[in-house]
This record gives C-alpha cells, structure tokens and sequence, in this order.
C-alpha cells in the first residue's frame, strides 16, 4: 500500500469510529451532526482541502457512506442527523456495496494524452501518420494534441521515436479490471453498476480516497443493542490483521456483544472436499481444467463479464456459504455477520439469505477501539471446532490449491496448480484466453484469487500482506493437515 | 556509539490506525539507521484511550518522548535530532 492511501484510510477509520462512538452516546443522531465539526473545529488547520468549508463537507458526505447510504444520492441539505435516524429505522442495507464521494473526485483531471517538452520535432515526425483521427498538428515546429478529436488509442506515443508523448491516467479507472469505473463529462466518477464486480481496487487506487464502502456497522450494533443474538464468522485472514494471538479473537468479540464466533475456515474444509471431488468428477470425464470458485470477485467477474469460463467454475460453494449454513443450522434464530478482508464479499453476502451483514476488519477494528477493547489483553479461548491448517491458510495467494490437493485421494500427479495471484487487465485476458481455447496452459487446477496475495492482500486490510502472511501461516501450522484425514 | 531506543506501539488502537504503516516504517528505519536504532514492538503506550487521542494514533515512543501521528517521515527527524544532539 502507497503511503496516500494509507492516509486515506486513517480518515475512513477515524469517521468510523466516531460514529460507533456517536452510536455508543446518548444522543446517536446529534454526535453523528457535529463528527464533521469535532474533525475541523473552528479556527483548526486545513490540511488537505482549501477552505475548512469544503473539508467539512467531504468529511459529512465519508460519513453518509459510513453510515451506509449511497454518497451520490445526497442532496446536500438533508442533516447528517437524519441520515444517523435512517439509518437506525433501515431494515435491510442498500443494494450496491461502492459509492463514489463526487466532491472529492473533481480535482482529479481525465485522462488525455499530450506532447511533452521532450518532442524534437523531429522531421519525419511519425505521430503526424500514426494518429488516425487527424487529432495531431504542428504547432512552432513541435506536435500538438487536439483533445477534442483524440481517441486516446495511444498509436503515437508508440510511434515516438523519443517516447515524448504520454498518456495520463484515472488512477480508479486504471485499476478497476472491468472498466466499470470512469469520469463522466461532468469530471465525476461513476460507477457501472451492472458492471461493477465490487473487487474494490478503485478504492485501494484512489489518492483522495473517494470510493467508499457502504458500511453496515450502524446496523451490526444495533441488532447488539437489542439484545438479539449476533454471531460473528470471521474470515481466514483477520489472524493475520490483527495484533493478537488467535485465541484471544473469540473474546474481543464477545466483548462486542457478539454471542458466539465461527471461524470461516470451518466452511473451507467444506469448500475443500467438496472441490477435489468435483475435481476428481471432471477429470474423470476429460475436462482440461477447473478453476476455483471461493473469491467473489471472481465469481461476479464470471457471471457479468465471461459467462464463457462458467461451465469450468467449480460447483463449490464458498467457505462462507458452508459456515452461513452450519450457523443457521446451530442457531436458526440468529443474526450472521461475516468479518471480511474485502468488499466483494459484500455482493455474496447481500445475495445469501443465511448471511445478514457484513463488517470488514476496519470497520471491525473501529469498534475496537471506539469501545477501548485492547485484543492483546484478550482471554485466550479455542474455537468450538478446529479447522485444518489447509482452511486456515486459505486467505493466502495459493492456499486454497494446496487445500484441493490435500483432500485429493485420486492420483497424486493428476493436479497441477495454476495460480492466479490477483485479477487485472493482463489476468483478465489469459482467463478470456483459457475459457475461449478450452484449455490453460499452466496447469488444470486454476486458483483464481482477486486480490494480489490471495485474501490476506483484501483490500480492508489492516496490516502489510507479508505481516499478515506470515502469521497467518504460523497460524495454519500448529493445526492438523486435511491429508491425515480420513 | 550513540544509540536511540524507538518503541513503536503495537496495540489496538494503533494498529488499526496504521498497523500496515508502521511495519513498513520499521522496516524503513532499520535500513536507515542500522546500529544506531533499537526498536521495539510493544503494547499500547496508553497515550490512545483519552478522548480524541485515537485520532493521533499510531504512537511511537523516541528515548521516552511519546510522538503521535507516527510515520517515517516525523520518526526519522526526531531520531536525527537526538543522534546529532551531542
Ligand atoms: S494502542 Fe497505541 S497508544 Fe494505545
């Protein structure tokens, strides 16, 4: 993570945790009014905006969304106030996970192409020939750009001699690997929702951290304050994101409210037998390759933009699904919330029944602190069912491959891994290639993870991918392996 | 030798704040000053449970002068000035 982006997460959170506060206060919906005052007091430093005005007003559309509420939809002169009441009275979240803060964005050019300094103009000048819109003239000798008539194709920056001439970039639009993200005429981002696979790395992309999660805290706590029973299934990776042991997870939970703690890699020793027998199934009947089906990303990638690669998607659920329905079976009348790395859980989540909310470890880890648990001063607890050290290292780029092979009984030469550790343009292609011709090149077990590094890399993550791998392995060792088991 | 003793807080609140930040700092800064730095990873300094003090939140503590707002940047000159200040 770039520094730039670290510091916009540190707002993300402080609002976060001010609005649990706020929830925590008496008198929820007039703390949550005054958050962007408290942030900015009268007469307070300006650091990022240019007038506290404006600072103020970006700090109460971070905290719309932190309420859950779309940022776009803001009229401006609806109270932050009633926003905090709508949320209370909100009985189920809103549809889209990723909502875009317009006042934050608008400082941020389009991207154009344009003619450096460098250009020599040279005498054959060969961008004059490439450019196939005419969008190139001489002017004084050097080239110049028409923006009006560019197609931004690029065709002359390669045809440069000295690379004079340079594209620049939407940092979300260059990051998002389905094109779903992109400025209008009016200089704001939009996203496509139909598109949209909600992988979030338009969020992790942006220096103005203007993409927002729609948070779900507000409803999470609520359903604690009632006193309904709220159980809490946390993703593989949060061992890794938080600075504790991992037996002292279930109790700072419990000090939430939560009643009872699951431990999703309980579902991903699930996932994983039931993919090596799918596995074992396919080969049996000639098939060149499957390809994991555990990321949600991926899944959504699949269904809205290569319906072609569908038929070699594992039929396995999610080792979220197998936890969802383990609870729901143990506690049918319980409230879910699943703790995730990601935002693209959020789509699973909202499309599961069996799965209420969801939290991501920023937002777990704003009630942290805004309720002054201190997790390293946790009691140390064991989970109800201990999950293999293969599940438990499923949040890591390659994990859920090794789980495959672990609860493999077939042939042990039958697998060959292929790994892909992060979905981007580049990925994407070899994926359209792979579906296309029916075959990958690099192996028949194809591990499809969104996020580079596997989940751990989750995009509302707390701690650096190498920490978090790290631990999360050791974590995984003092387990026992799906291979001894029978 | 003139050696300067860093602790960089590792508790809830700090991590939350800047856990990521703070394991690339340490990682900077020992390339950076070598010998001349010993750091320690510890638990809350309590300086984050006050009021609105998590917002100054990661907290380092330099030879024991607590430092909010911690980031390579502010650590490095805090250790630069102890180390040239005899
Ligand atoms: S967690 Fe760092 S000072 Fe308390």
């Amino acid at each position: 993570m770039t520094n730039e982006v670290l510091a916009t997460k540190k707002l993300k959170n402080e609002i976060l945790v001010r609005l649990v506060k706020a929830f925590m206060s008496d008198n929820f919906a007039e703390n949550v009014r005054l958050i962007p005052y408290e942030m900015r007091p009268k007469g307070s430093d300006v650091p990022f905006r240019c007038c506290i005005y404006k600072e103020r007003a970006i700090l109460r559309s971070r905290a719309i969304a932190g309420l859950g509420f779309a940022m776009e939809e803001d009229d401006e002169k609806t109270l932050l106030s009633d926003f905090a009441n709508r949320a209370l009275e909100r009985k189920k979240p809103e549809e889209y996970p990723l909502t875009v803060l317009q006042n934050a964005c608008k400082g941020c050019p389009s991207s154009k192409v344009f003619v450096t300094e460098l250009c020599q103009s040279c005498v054959a000048k060969p961008c004059l020939s490439a450019c196939k819109f005419g969008a190139i003239e001489h002017v004084n000798g050097r080239s110049k750009i028409d923006v009006a008539k560019c197609k931004k194709c690029g065709l002359c920056m390669s045809a440069c001699p000295y690379r004079a001439i340079v594209k620049t970039i939407v940092p979300c639009e260059e990051a998002c690997p389905v094109n779903a993200i992109s400025k209008g005429e009016d200089g704001l981002a939009h996203i496509d929702h139909d598109k949209c696979i909600s992988c979030g790395k338009c969020v992790s992309a942006c220096p103005f951290g203007a993409t927002h999660a729609k948070s779900q805290i507000i409803d999470v706590l609520k359903n604690i304050k009632a006193g309904k029973k709220v159980i809490a299934m946390f993703a593989p990776a949060l061992v890794g994101h938080l600075p504790c042991d991992a037996s002292q997870i279930k109790e700072a939970f419990k000090k939430i409210g939560f009643s009872e703690v699951y431990e999703v890699a309980q579902g991903a020793d699930v996932t994983a037998k039931t993919e090596a027998k799918d596995f074992q199934e396919r080969l049996d009947q000639g098939a060149a390759f499957m390809t994991t089906s555990c990321c949600a990303a991926y899944n959504e990638l699949v269904k809205k933009h290569m319906p072609e690669l569908k038929p070699y998607v594992s039929e396995a659920k999610t080792p979220l699904y197998y936890t969802a329905e383990i609870v729901k079976k143990e506690h049918p009348d319980a409230i879910t919330v699943f703790i995730s790395p990601c935002f693209a859980k959020r789509r699973e989540v909202l499309d599961n029944d069996k799965i209420n909310y969801i939290l991501n470890f920023e937002e777990l880890g704003a009630i942290l602190i805004a309720l002054g648990i201190q997790i390293d001063t946790c009691e140390k607890q064991d989970f109800a069912y201990k999950s293999s050290k293969e599940a438990r290292d499923f949040a890591v780029s390659g994990g859920v491959a090794r789980s495959v092979l672990a609860a493999w009984r077939g042939k042990p030469d039958a697998i060959v891994p292929a790994i892909i550790n992060g979905v981007n343009k580049t990925t994407l292609r070899d994926l359209k290639v792979y579906a296309k011709t029916g075959k990958c090149p690099l192996g028949n077990l194809v591990e499809v993870m969104c996020c580079e590094g596997g989940c751990v890399g989750g995009n509302a993550g707390l701690s650096t991918i190498k920490a978090a791998t790290k631990k999360v392995g050791e974590y995984a060792n003092s387990s026992y392996s799906l291979k001894d088991e029978h | 030798m003139k050696k300067v003793k860093l602790q960089v807080c590792n508790g809830t609140t700090c991590f939350v704040m800047g856990g990521a930040d703070m394991q690339n700092m340490v990682d900077q800064l020992m390339v950076k000053f070598k010998d001349c730095l010993e750091i320690e990873r510890v638990r809350c300094l309590n300086a984050c449970s006050l009021s609105d003090n998590f917002a100054k939140a990661p907290y380092a503590n330099i030879d024991g002068q607590l430092v909010g707002n911690a980031n390579f940047q502010t650590i490095t000159k805090i250790i630069e000035e102890k180390l040239s200040n005899d």
